[in-house]
């Protein structure tokens, strides 16, 4: 449309290919190959292996993926139920009442994630709560950073619910609890359920707090890539990373079929 | 803790009083934000407040601006803070050109598989931003493809490349990682651009580069100003980055703050550079909503 010449389309489309190939593409092929790979200092990777992923699905790192998704899990859950509420409960206050809680509700994303991590190390390391050298620690802090994107997609969903619906129930005589569970609930299942799916990613790569945070016992996935690569193992890295991505991406799969089965409802 | 709470509750009554009249027979709508307000102060309001008071702590006790003095005299943390200002702007920059012509020759110029790209974005950006300096780490590394290519080719013992532990790695990973942040908003706004303008301003004579001059970067300043400012709060904020390059050279804010707090256990520091940290990417995540609640997004 804006390039009428098929030269000028062919170059248009091989500029873009030189910036999307290089900066997008090949990096997460490189991990991906790096993975394979029993050593690579040349242009290709050499000796396929698929040692690193026995290695990297066994042990520690097993251990490593399963604390990141029972952490991700329950943060998500935890997030989704905060958040969830808050936004139930913001859309039927009136305006200053719906800014104040969007402004609260937002601001852990403003704040960096070191700083949360920092925050919530200061505040639960002594008591009245300790919870420093426990997982809950972690979890608290991942819910902290999550539920502001639950919050985020769930007011932009009941904005745009038709208010139709409830005011028919409501008319009909249902009681303010059935219209939630029977009539806002099951509209809302599709965003909610994109929103866990946010939510449950964002917790699976989470890094900045969590070195802030974690116990020894108690290391998510993202911790086991760093601690791999710093001392100097990147092929192990790479396997890692590999792990997260393809369990990230399976979960967000599996999340997005039950959307599409709920908005035949 | 009590204050944090205090106000909470106090902005809550103060809609309240509004919102009773209307259902009056049930609990007032109010009560039912306290819950999750509650939880949101204790495990966020109530530890930022500590990490505020901390700041003003010294390690001998009392409350002073002493912490904040030391701080601010330390070359570390005036290297700290110029670097994450400077890397922050470059890499918003760099994301709001690459963004943009990326974005352009997906809605402008299709091409097949252009809706393939689009939801390669979309999957990009469920990734953490460390693994882009994982894969850096093996093209340009110390040992890595770049590296191994030259000498293989010169016999020389050392490759030319050897920026990854620079600023300048830091910038290209930010770069990479952020630019469909940016990408996203575009593209939005870019489908919801009425393609008949651009017919009409291309059968009136107007070349490509004033197309986009005079009838689509107006169209996309709005999208360009809310994810700007968006990468602009996440580059400043960035630390996973700047953590797996393992450049000691490069320093960022919330790298000060890991050092000091975890490696150093200097927690009044620490919390002192936290403070200046939530100051400024704060500020400027507000600055994003009004231009983003302005652009309509």
């Amino acid at each position: 449309m804006l390039v009428h010449s098929r030269a000028g389309k062919w170059a248009t489309w091989a500029v873009f290919l030189l910036l999307f190939v290089p900066l997008f593409a090949v990096p997460l092929l490189v991990i991906l190959a790096a993975s394979l790979a029993t050593h690579w200092s040349g242009a290709f990777p050499s000796g396929p292996t698929v040692e690193r992923y026995a290695a990297a699905t066994s042990g520690d790192s097993l251990q490593a993926l399963t604390t990141s998704l029972v952490t991700a899990v329950t943060a998500s859950v935890l997030a989704l139920t905060l958040g969830g509420w808050a936004a139930l409960a913001a859309a039927s206050l009136r305006t200053r009442g719906k800014r104040f809680l969007d402004a609260l509700f937002i601001l852990p994303v403003a704040v960096p994630s070191v700083v949360v991590g920092l925050a919530v190390l200061v505040a639960y390391s002594k008591p009245p709560v300790l919870l420093n050298g426990t997982r809950w620690i972690v979890i608290l802090a991942h819910t902290v950073l999550v539920t502001a994107f639950a919050y985020q997609s769930v007011a932009a969903a009941v904005r745009r619910l038709d208010p139709m619906y409830e005011q028919a129930a409501a008319g009909l005589g249902a009681s303010p609890a059935r219209v939630l569970w029977r009539v806002r609930l099951p509209l809302l299942l599709p965003s909610l359920t994109s929103a866990a799916g946010l939510c449950f990613a964002l917790s699976m790569g989470e890094l900045s707090a969590t070195m802030m945070l974690y116990p020894p016992d108690w290391t998510p996935l993202p911790v086991q890539i760093f601690a791999a690569t710093d001392r100097g193992s990147l092929f192990t890295g790479a396997a890692l990373a590999v792990v997260l991505m393809t369990t990230t991406l399976l979960v967000l799969a599996a999340v997005s079929r039950i959307r599409t089965r709920a908005s035949y409802r | 803790m009590t204050a944090t709470t205090g106000t909470a509750r106090t902005g809550a009554a103060v809609t309240a009083t509004a919102a009773a009249p209307a259902r009056s027979r049930t609990v007032p709508a109010w009560v039912w934000a306290l819950p999750p307000v509650a939880v949101l102060a204790l495990a966020f309001l109530y530890p930022l407040t500590l990490v505020v008071q901390q700041s003003f702590t010294p390690d001998e006790g009392g409350l002073s601006l002493d912490p904040y003095a030391e701080v601010f005299a330390s070359a570390s943390f005036r290297d700290a803070l110029t670097t994450t200002v400077w890397l922050a702007l470059g890499s918003t920059a760099g994301c709001l050109v690459l963004g943009f012509v990326l974005a352009l020759v997906i809605a402008f110029v299709p091409f097949p598989g252009g809706k393939a790209v689009a939801r390669f974005v979309d999957v990009f950006l469920s990734f953490p931003s460390f693994l882009i300096t994982l894969a850096l780490l093996f093209i340009y590394g110390s040992v890595g493809m770049a590296n191994g290519l030259w000498t293989g080719a010169t016999g020389a013992a050392d490759g030319p490349f050897h920026f990854l532990t620079t600023p300048w790695g830091v910038l290209l990973a930010e770069i990479t990682y952020f630019t469909p942040f940016v990408m996203r908003p575009l593209l939005a706004a870019f489908s919801q651009l009425d393609t008949g303008q651009l017919e009409v301003a291309s059968s009136l004579g107007a070349g490509p580069v004033r197309i986009i001059r005079r009838v689509i970067l107006p169209e996309a300043l709005p999208a360009l100003a809310a994810g700007g400012s968006l990468v602009l709060v996440m580059c400043l904020n960035e630390f996973g980055i700047v953590l797996f390059t393992g450049a000691k050279g490069v320093t960022t804010l919330p790298m000060l703050v890991y050092s000091k707090a975890i490696l150093e256990s200097d927690y009044a520091a620490a919390c002192v550079v936290a403070v200046v940290n939530i100051a400024i990417s704060v500020g400027l995540y507000s600055l994003y909503r009004v231009v983003s609640r302005r652009a309509g997004a």
